[in-house]
């Protein structure tokens, strides 16, 4: 791939008008798109682009056939535009019918819907393809992201407007729709008319995207940037800012690379920049990334496994002594009171002496208690029983069961929650025997 | 109409295809995963691409193994997608299937220079190049999609119990020790090699159709597994006939010469689906509104 520096500067910084308008359009429809397609994550039907993009194509053939036997050019974009948005409001209709009037789901509407309109639109499309200027319709399916010209990217943009003020007026009713729709429907909201909506800006937002850059970049431009906010915020409002970033973003720059690299198709290049982000997303965005989410579930297995060693400790001092006193424990009474291994152990030892829960002992077999240790095991046994209490008085759990429950919950007790179980079971401020043999 | 041998080998391609697919597809249905055929089907691209630069020749085997490869691994990432980065489901499989789909049209892109390897022609195969130019042959085609169905038909038969347990209910399929993912795993190689064996013979189109419209119209009709596999069939191989039938009559009623089989099944499928949609005999709409209304509780006599 020869290019020399003065291509790359020439690209990087837009000097050809063309550069432009495909950065400007996969800008706008990346907004676009990232908007709907937020909107369609949260009602859990990212592959309706998928659908409707597949369902625009017996509109296409149709509204060919229509123009040609009028003796038209047949290749007239508004004709086709408005035999793609057509068709793809009828496998709308068909899916919402489904979806209403039998006990088959939304996945199977939508499968319905995709196969169906797409095999008839091939049909047809197939009858017509004799018809004069009927060459090269097919490769509307495929878009043609490096020959987009102005009028193209005014379309784009004039849907992306109107995709963003229907948004921004209607803020608070799609969040509501996407979050309780059952809610919103008894409160007496149009739920049908916002989805229809919601599906229609879909529609407009596929039809204007697929002739511009092709099918299967509006399908991902649909979903990949909203998946990828998703990761980033749980706030609504932030999403749909973030989604419409990162379709902005990752168009300018799937549309420079493959400016760059002559021989890169835009379109997949620009998906597969949308991909990537995904990726970083998903591995460390936000709360929700999997390493974020990896980090916390480490924190909380240790946390456990410290507040087992304690409790163990305790429970063996109290078993030996009443009332309980701090004395050094053998290793071997541990491993025997729980199915730990020696290294297991000796990891959470070591663990526990880093917090200075533990004192210096002169027997390596043995270990002791350091006095904020002995504390804390107090008062760690204390809310093990408390939890065990409440679930065998309230939740009415078999004693035989308990310990094994109470040891997955008590380890997320709120101080509140503490509090109320103290109020309720003991009073007196005593660490309460154990419900069942330690 | 003229029907020669020719017709009868599609019809026959045809409805070995449909009925391979419509049995994988009633399991794809019942695990609300209807979605899948579309996603293989587009993200086994990559794996001819690679199979292709690898082996430097469209030799049917490596293609085959590679599609098939590649339609296992869509399943594969859509699951971890799903799982361990708790994306919603469609989406991972929007986010998966489409990017895959991007690395093999870059690659074809990439590989273009040498071959011609048209994703229009992957996608749109059509059944009607699969017949043989004398009677007496039987077309490749057609044994393909005969082995494919004996090999989905054998699966079904010895793992029924174990299919229809981990669909209904995965988790006591789990506790009796029926692995729920392992079925999982094998039912989407089964709907990967049959995608790419009806793909490369016959035309995506039909996968897609033929996955999941007969299993949807089996499932208006009927709540029990069996009769659904059995309707599903029937319905398919019904669509492969109507199709070809109507792709013979259709286009000169409307003025036009010719059009594809393989889209008219798509379309004849959604034919019976609407029919079932309107009149099956307990749910259809129009049933429904015929039917006498039920007695209320009220009218019940009282003891």
């Amino acid at each position: 791939m020869p290019f020399s520096f003065h291509d790359f500067v020439e690209v990087l910084t837009l000097q050809s008008y063309n550069t432009r308008l495909v950065v400007a359009a996969t800008w706008c429809l990346g907004i676009g798109s990232g908007l709907v397609g937020s909107l369609l994550l949260l009602r859990k039907r990212s592959l309706m682009g998928d659908v409707l993009s597949h369902a625009t194509l017996p509109g296409i053939a149709i509204a060919f056939a229509i123009v040609a036997s009028l003796g038209g050019a047949g290749k007239s974009l508004p004709a086709l535009l408005v035999g793609a948005t057509l068709s793809g409001l009828a496998g709308v209709a068909v899916m919402l019918a489904i979806r209403r009037t039998t006990r088959l789901r939304d996945d199977v509407a939508m499968g319905f819907v995709l196969s169906v309109f797409f095999g008839t639109g091939v049909a047809i499309l197939r009858m017509v393809q004799n018809l004069p200027g009927a060459s090269g319709l097919t490769d509307y399916i495929y878009g043609r992201t490096a020959s987009i010209v102005l009028s193209d990217l005014l379309l784009i943009a004039l849907v992306t407007t109107a995709v963003i003020v229907t948004v921004v007026l209607l803020l608070k009713e799609f969040t509501l729709l996407c979050f309780d729709e059952a809610f919103a429907a008894s409160e007496g909201w149009p739920v049908l008319l916002l989805d229809t909506l919601v599906l229609a800006l879909v529609t407009a937002v596929t039809v204007i995207g697929i002739q511009a850059v092709g099918l299967i970049l509006v399908i991902a431009f649909l979903i990949i940037p909203a998946a990828s906010a998703r990761f980033w915020t749980e706030n609504m409002k932030l999403m749909l800012v973030i989604s419409a970033a990162i379709g902005g973003i990752s168009g300018h720059f799937g549309a420079l690379l493959s400016d760059l690299f002559a021989d890169l198709p835009s379109g997949p290049v620009i998906v597969l920049t949308a991909s990537s982000i995904f990726l970083i997303s998903m591995f460390f965005g936000g709360k929700r990334g999997v390493l974020p989410r990896y980090m916390d579930h480490l924190k909380l297995k240790r946390r456990v496994g410290r507040q087992h060693l304690l409790r163990s400790v305790y429970e063996i001092l109290e078993a030996s002594d009443q009332p309980v006193s701090n004395r050094p424990v053998t290793l071997q009474s541990l491993l025997q009171h729980r199915s730990w291994t020696m290294g297991q152990l000796k990891r959470k030892l070591s663990l526990a002496r880093r917090e200075d829960h533990l004192e210096p002992t002169s027997d390596p077999s043995a270990v002791l208690l350091s006095e904020s240790g002995f504390g804390e095991a107090a008062r760690i046994t204390r809310n093990h029983r408390l939890w065990e209490l409440y679930l065998i008085h309230h939740a009415e759990i078999a004693p035989s069961h308990v310990d094994r429950d109470a040891d997955m919950v008590e380890h997320i007790l709120g101080p509140e929650m503490v509090r109320e179980l103290e109020a309720e079971l003991a009073p007196d401020l005593q660490i309460p025997a154990s419900p069942h043999l330690i | 109409m003229n029907w020669n041998f020719t017709d009868t080998w599609i019809v026959v391609t045809g409805v070995l295809c449909a009925v391979a697919c419509a049995l994988p597809g009633c399991f794809l249905v019942l695990r609300k995963m209807s979605m899948m055929g579309d996603a293989i089907s587009h993200a086994v691209l990559p794996g001819l691409a690679i199979a292709f630069l690898f082996t430097g020749s469209r030799a049917s085997l490596p293609m085959f193994v590679g599609a098939a490869v590649t339609g296992v691994l869509t399943a594969l990432f859509t699951q971890w997608v799903n799982r361990f980065a708790n994306v919603d489901r469609g989406a991972a499989m929007g986010v998966v299937f489409t990017t895959l789909f991007a690395i093999g049209l870059v690659l074809i892109v990439r590989a273009a220079d040498h071959v011609d390897l048209d994703p229009g022609c992957v996608l749109y195969g059509a059944i009607e190049t699969s017949a043989p130019i004398v009677p007496s042959e039987v077309p490749r085609a057609a044994i393909i999609n005969g082995i494919v169905l004996l090999l989905n038909l054998g699966v079904i038969t010895l793992l029924y119990k174990e299919l229809r347990l981990s669909s209904f209910d995965p988790s006591l399929s789990d506790t009796l020790g029926f692995s729920s993912s392992l079925l999982h795993y094998l039912l989407m190689t089964i709907v990967a090699v049959t995608t790419v064996a009806a793909f490369e013979s016959v035309g995506s189109i039909i996968v897609i159709a033929m996955l999941i419209v007969p299993a949807a119209t089996a499932q208006l009709l009927t709540h029990r597994l069996l009769p659904m596999l059995v309707i599903a069939s029937a319905v398919g191989a019904a669509s492969a006939v109507l199709g070809h039938i109507g792709a013979l009559t259709l286009p000169s009623l409307v003025g036009f010469t010719d059009t594809t089989t393989s889209g008219m099944m798509a379309f004849a499928a959604g034919v019976l689906f609407t029919l079932a949609w309107l009149f099956a005999p307990h749910n259809g709409i129009v049933t429904r509104l015929l039917r006498k209304p039920e007695p209320r509780p009220t009218d019940l006599p009282t003891s």
